[in-house]
Formats: C-alpha cells, sequence, structure tokens
C-alpha cells in the first residue's frame, strides 16, 4: 500500500531519470543513509567494527568494481586479489614516503596506479575472451602477489616482509594504526563507500555504462553499431581495477593494519569478491551490498552458532562453511542465476499490487 | 659436455615428467568441456576427493568421525582394519561414480542450456562443498599416501648416464610410472571413444547436444558418464600427486596450474593436454633454473600463466584447439 507510484508525478526530465523514482524507495535510502551516518557512529564498538561493518564496506567497495567488470562489462576476472594488492602496497609506498600528505589522497591515488595496472594486465582482454580471459587474469593474481613478496622495495626492507600501516589522522582523529577508534575507521571507509558507490550507479547509467553492457551482451554486435572495444574494455578495466585498489588500499590501511601478501590477497580472496558478485547479482550496485553483506555477515553467524552454540571444534566448523558456502552459490544459481538482487527485483514488483493483485 | 649443460638437460627431462602430472589433470577438463561444454573447475579438488578418499578406505578410518565426535561426543576414529591397495582403489573408483550421478542430478540436471559462465561458476560452488565435504569426512590432516608404487632414484637410467656423461641423472621412479600410466590412459581414452558404442556417442554429444538428443542419445547418460570418467582420471591424478606430495589441501591447486596447460594446448584437445603439460612442465622447470636466480626465485608460481598469457595473445584458441568462429 505504501509502495507505489500512484501520484508520483514527474514533471522533469530530472525527475524522470532518478535513481529512485518511487518514493518510498527514496526516504528509505535516506533513511539507511541517516542511520549508517548519525546512529551507527555513536554505539559501534569493537567487535561490531572488525567483524561486520568495516569487513562489509570495504568488501562492497571490492564488489562494486568487480561487478563493474564482470556484470556491467562480461569480462570475468579472477585477479582481484592481486589488484588489491596493488592498492594496499601502493598506499603503504605512498603513506611511508610522503607522510604530510593526507590519507584520503593517498587511498584515491593508490587507486588510480591499480587502475594503471588492471589496464595493462586487461589488454589481452581485446585478443582473447570467456574462460580463456578469466584464465589469463590468474596470471595477474599469481604474478603480482609474486612480486610483492620476492621484490623488498615495495615492503620498505623490512625483515619480516610484512607491511604495517603507520599512524595517520584525518580532521585532527587517527583512522589507521593501532590507536584509531572504532568509529572513527568505520566513518572513514563509509564515506568511501558512499562516494564510491554513487560514482558507480551514475557511470553505469550513463553512456560508459551502456557501452559495457552493449559490449557485455554481445561484442561483435556493439562494435557494428559504433561501440569501441578497446575503449569501452579498457574503462572498465580501468574504472573496476579503482575500485578495487581502494578497497585494497582501505582493507590493508584501516581494517588490517598489517599485511602479509600471499595471505591477505591470494587467490581466495579472488573467490570471494567474485562470490559476493555472484550471490548478490551481477549487473547491480546493490547486488554488490548484498553479496558483501551475505558473505562477510555467514561465517560470523556460523561461527556463533556451531562454535558458539553447540560447542564443535573450530576447524570442524571452517569445513562446514565451506560446504555451506559452495551449497549455497550451487543453490542460488539454480534457483536464482541473477542473485539476490533479482529476488529484490521480484519483491518490489509484488509489492506494487500488494494487497490488490489483478 | 659442460656441467650446466648436462644439469639443464637434467632439469628439462624433470620437467617433462612433472609436465606428464599436470597433463593428467588436464585431461579430465578437456574430457568434461568436451562432452558437456563445462569448465569444470571442481577437477583438481576431485583429485584430493579421490585421493583422501582412497585413504580413508585403504587406512579404515571411520567416515564423518569429527563430525559424530562432535555431535554425540563419542570418540571413534578407525573401524581398525586395513584393506588391500587394489581393492580399496577398486571401491574410491565406485565413490566417484556416484558422485558424478549425484553431481547430475542435483546440479546439472537444473542447469542445462545455463551460459557457460553460470555453469563455470556452479563448478566453483562444487569445489568449496567438496573440499569442506572430503575434510569433514575423513579430516583435514596431512596423510601418506601409498598404494605399492615405487619411488625415488631409479638405478638404471642413474648409471647408464653416469657411464655415457660421467654424470648421473636423477630421474624419480615415481615419475617413470606417472608417464606410463599417463600414456596408457590416453591410449585407452582414445580407443574407448574411437571404437565403443558409449565413446561414439559421447563424441556425438561433444559434437552438437541437439543432433545428439535427436537421434536418440541420452544426455544424462552421457553425462554421467563423462563426469564418472573424469573422476576416474581425477583419482589417477590424486594417486600420483597423493604420493608425490602426500594428501593434503595444496593438492587441490594443481588443477589452478592445469588451467594454463589447457590454454595452451586447447580446451577441446586430448593430445594438446598432453603436449601443454609438457611445455609447460618444461618451462617452468629450465625458466627457473636459468633465469630463476636472477630474479629472486619461486617463478614456478606464475611462469605458467604469464607464458599462457603471452602464447594467447597470439593464438586465442590455443596449439590444437578448434578455430573460434563467432557469428553475430
Amino acid at each position: 500500500m505504501l509502495y507505489r507510484e500512484a501520484g508520483d508525478f514527474k514533471t522533469s526530465y530530472v525527475a524522470d531519470s532518478q535513481t529512485f523514482p518511487i518514493r518510498f524507495d527514496r526516504w528509505g535510502y535516506y533513511a539507511v543513509l541517516a542511520v549508517a551516518f548519525g546512529v551507527v557512529p555513536f554505539w559501534i564498538d569493537d567487535y561490531w567494527a572488525n567483524a561486520v561493518f568495516v569487513p562489509f564496506l570495504i568488501y562492497a567497495i571490492a564488489a562494486i568494481g568487480l561487478n563493474i567488470l564482470t556484470g556491467y562489462c562480461g569480462q570475468v576476472s579472477l585477479g582481484t586479489g592481486g589488484f588489491m594488492a596493488v592498492g594496499a602496497y601502493s598506499v603503504y609506498k605512498l603513506m611511508t614516503a610522503f607522510p604530510d600528505v593526507s590519507i584520503v589522497i593517498h587511498v584515491l591515488l593508490a587507486g588510480l596506479i591499480t587502475a594503471g595496472v588492471g589496464v595493462l594486465f586487461g589488454l589481452p582482454s581485446l585478443r582473447i575472451k570467456g574462460f580463456y580471459l578469466a584464465v589469463a587474469t590468474l596470471a595477474a593474481q599469481f604474478f603480482l602477489v609474486w612480486l610483492f613478496n620476492r621484490v623488498p622495495w615495495f615492503y620498505n626492507y623490512s625483515a619480516s616482509g610484512q607491511i604495517s600501516a603507520p599512524e595517520r589522522t584525518v580532521l585532527g582523529v587517527a583512522v589507521t594504526g593501532p590507536n584509531a577508534d572504532p568509529w572513527a575507521i568505520y566513518m572513514i571507509c563509509l564515506v568511501f563507500v558512499v562516494a564510491l558507490a554513487w560514482l558507480a550507479r551514475n557511470l553505469t547509467r550513463g553512456a560508459l555504462g551502456r557501452q559495457w553492457r552493449a559490449i557485455r551482451d554481445m561484442d561483435i554486435a556493439a562494435e557494428i553499431i559504433g561501440v569501441n572495444p578497446l575503449r569501452a574494455k579498457l574503462s572498465a578495466f580501468a574504472v573496476s581495477s579503482f575500485f578495487v585498489g581502494v578497497a585494497g588500499a582501505l582493507f590493508f590501511a584501516v581494517y588490517l593494519g598489517a599485511v602479509e601478501v600471499g595471505e591477505a590477497f591470494g587467490i581466495n580472496k579472488s573467490f570471494l569478491v567474485l562470490f559476493m558478485v555472484i550471490i548478490g547479482g551481477l549487473g547491480s550496485i546493490f547486488g554488490s551490498f548484498a553479496g558483501a553483506a551475505f558473505l562477510v555477515l555467514l561465517p560470523v553467524f556460523l561461527k556463533n552458532v556451531l562454535v558458539g552454540g553447540l560447542g564443535w571444534p573450530t576447524d570442524l566448523a571452517a569445513q562446514i562453511e565451506l560446504m555451506i558456502v559452495g551449497g549455497l552459490i550451487v543453490t542460488f544459481l539454480i534457483a536464482e542465476p541473477h542473485g539476490l538482487a533479482q529476488l529484490w527485483r521480484v519483491a518490489k514488483e509484488k509489492l506494487r499490487l500488494w494487497p490488490f493483485p489483478h | 659436455m659442460p656441467d650446466t649443460l648436462l644439469f639443464a638437460i637434467e632439469v628439462s627431462l624433470n620437467g617433462l615428467m612433472a609436465g606428464v602430472m599436470y597433463a593428467l589433470v588436464a585431461l579430465g577438463f578437456v574430457l568434461i568441456f568436451k562432452a558437456s561444454g563445462i569448465f569444470n573447475y571442481a577437477q583438481g579438488v576431485m583429485a584430493l576427493f579421490a585421493a583422501l578418499t582412497l585413504v580413508g578406505i585403504q587406512q579404515g578410518q571411520v567416515p564423518f568421525a569429527g563430525l559424530i565426535n562432535a555431535a554425540f561426543g563419542t570418540s571413534v576414529h578407525s573401524f581398525g582394519w586395513t584393506v588391500p591397495a587394489l581393492l580399496s582403489i577398486a571401491l574410491t573408483a565406485l565413490v566417484m561414480v556416484a558422485l558424478a550421478i549425484a553431481v547430475e542430478r542435483l546440479v546439472l540436471k537444473y542447469l542445462v542450456n545455463q551460459e557457460p559462465i553460470i555453469l563455470f561458476m556452479a563448478t566453483i560452488g562444487l569445489a568449496y562443498f567438496l573440499e569442506g565435504f572430503g575434510d569433514v569426512m575423513w579430516g583435514a590432516d596431512i596423510k601418506r599416501l601409498d598404494v605399492g608404487l615405487p619411488q625415488g632414484l631409479n638405478l638404471v637410467i642413474d648409471e647408464a648416464t653416469f657411464g655415457m656423461f660421467g654424470y648421473g641423472f636423477y630421474i624419480d621412479n615415481l615419475d617413470i610410472v606417472a608417464t606410463v600410466i599417463a600414456a596408457a590412459l590416453v591410449l585407452t581414452l582414445t580407443v574407448y571413444s574411437q571404437y565403443s558404442r558409449d565413446g561414439r556417442a559421447l563424441r556425438a554429444v561433444a559434437d552438437d547436444h541437439q543432433a545428439a538428443l535427436s537421434v536418440g542419445i541420452s544426455l544424462r547418460y552421457i553425462w554421467v558418464l563423462v563426469w564418472a570418467i573424469a573422476g576416474f582420471v581425477a583419482l589417477v591424478a590424486g594417486i600420483m600427486w597423493g604420493t608425490k606430495l602426500g594428501v593434503q589441501f595444496s593438492l587441490s591447486l594443481i588443477a589452478l596450474k592445469a588451467l594454463p596447460v589447457l590454454m595452451l594446448g586447447g580446451f577441446t584437445s586430448i593430445p594438446g593436454a598432453i603436449v601443454g603439460g609438457l611445455i609447460i612442465g618444461m618451462g617452468e622447470k629450465l625458466f627457473e633454473f636459468l633465469v630463476g636466480p636472477l630474479i629472486g626465485g619461486a617463478t614456478e608460481n606464475w611462469f605458467a600463466y604469464v607464458l599462457a598469457l603471452l602464447f594467447l595473445v597470439f593464438r586465442p584458441q590455443g596449439l590444437f584447439g578448434e578455430k573460434i568462429i563467432e557469428r553475430v
């Protein structure tokens, strides 16, 4: 009854093409933003920040990035972990080389550097497609991780081979290093997420996004109607890598603080982000959030039930978690190949008619 | 002959042998890809699962011991018997057939006509599931696999080469056995698909699903058959790799190594899988030997992928793959 478009008249093109055309959606979006900015920072504690909110926000950025490449442009990538590592090591080198510059600028620069690397590894996509490309991106994953492991310049010749984030402040509040408060790290991630999601949403429905989708649906046909595949594919790689690089930078500097590259940015991270995109929904910004939330919350939930509730050993719980994640992915693909976002869309369609369907 | 050259020859021989091991895994991929167009990411995990099951049966472990103990507070571990190697291999083969039937019934049946990328992702899900399932069933600790295959230095080759060059080559017996078995496997599969009734049906399905259906070939039966054969190949690969490295999680990662092999050889060609395996195996060992020390070592992690990547830019369908023709 509340969710309907009756009486919601659009009188300008701007109003007609807005992101949330239905009033209820729009107010829902404002309400979520208000809670995220106005309520959560005041009661958030260490556990909630580190176990739920911060990983969710950072993975959401990475998932949006991969979704732009895979969901919107149709180029499957298994190199997300490697690109996150580029972001992390770039921000580390920048932080230690220019301590006076703001961390926000460093994170954005790290994103740009990752975009450059992404374009480089995206070049083969002009020749090869589908599975072949997916496997080719594995080259990026393994080569980049090896590079950061073996070339001491990247980790400033530290004895352990690890990198750890020095303390940096934004507006006088510490956001990295051991002294950062939970609300501070939550806020900086939230600001990045909101800004980047806004950017992604508007990019994907603009001219560039239409080109990406044309390439995804059929690249030869897209070429015939005048889409330049070089521009479209490489711009998708660049934008996607920018998002993933920012996610990697935040993951290292704000969330973990200290990182060993093979462990934090290995092949499993690539798959994790890919699963978020699949479960959430290919080609949907909302889906990226839903998928990230689902795969961040699931292990927390399972751990609480199996280890906390039933008292099973942690390794058994981890194995069962693998089974459940794998099973869920297969179930999702069978039941709804377009993911949580599609379920949400169907639910909204139903809600419009509720309680009086034709 | 100078020493470096001798070393290089020894390294390339060992690389060839390692390549055979990669080819064993790649073979399973090719079989499934040809017959159903599915890129089966779970092949490596199937090898791990097969090896785990083999060890479990051989040593008389109680399946799901960890789960039973956690749920009921008991402490069962093993039945207290051991099963002869050949019998346990046969039993494991049966388990792999059951797995093939289960995969067809529970997953593939519902995904007919979906895009290839969806099927690929489904097999990634399957890989995760199997990995967890294998660990829950048999425990995650590293196990030793011994079915009586010879291992260690081959004395005959060592002495013969010592007599010729004054330097004995180190060739592992297990690698020789693997090569022989791989050759036998490829030969059997070729003969089977060429001359048997099922083999002909299999090739028909690989050629064209709809045409095969229209002449009365049951797609579902063929899929079960192909997955069972791939399961058997996974078992062979699992035995070889398990004997070499011990049965542990990293076995499933050899699947990732098989991917560049496939790209090099082409996804649709059985000889391609073998040749690709040999090139990758020899290339990465030689590269590590010649260039590795200059740039920090451990190049084996990425060499295969970068080689395949560069190669694909020039020949997108791989060495032996069918030419990719695209229509709008």
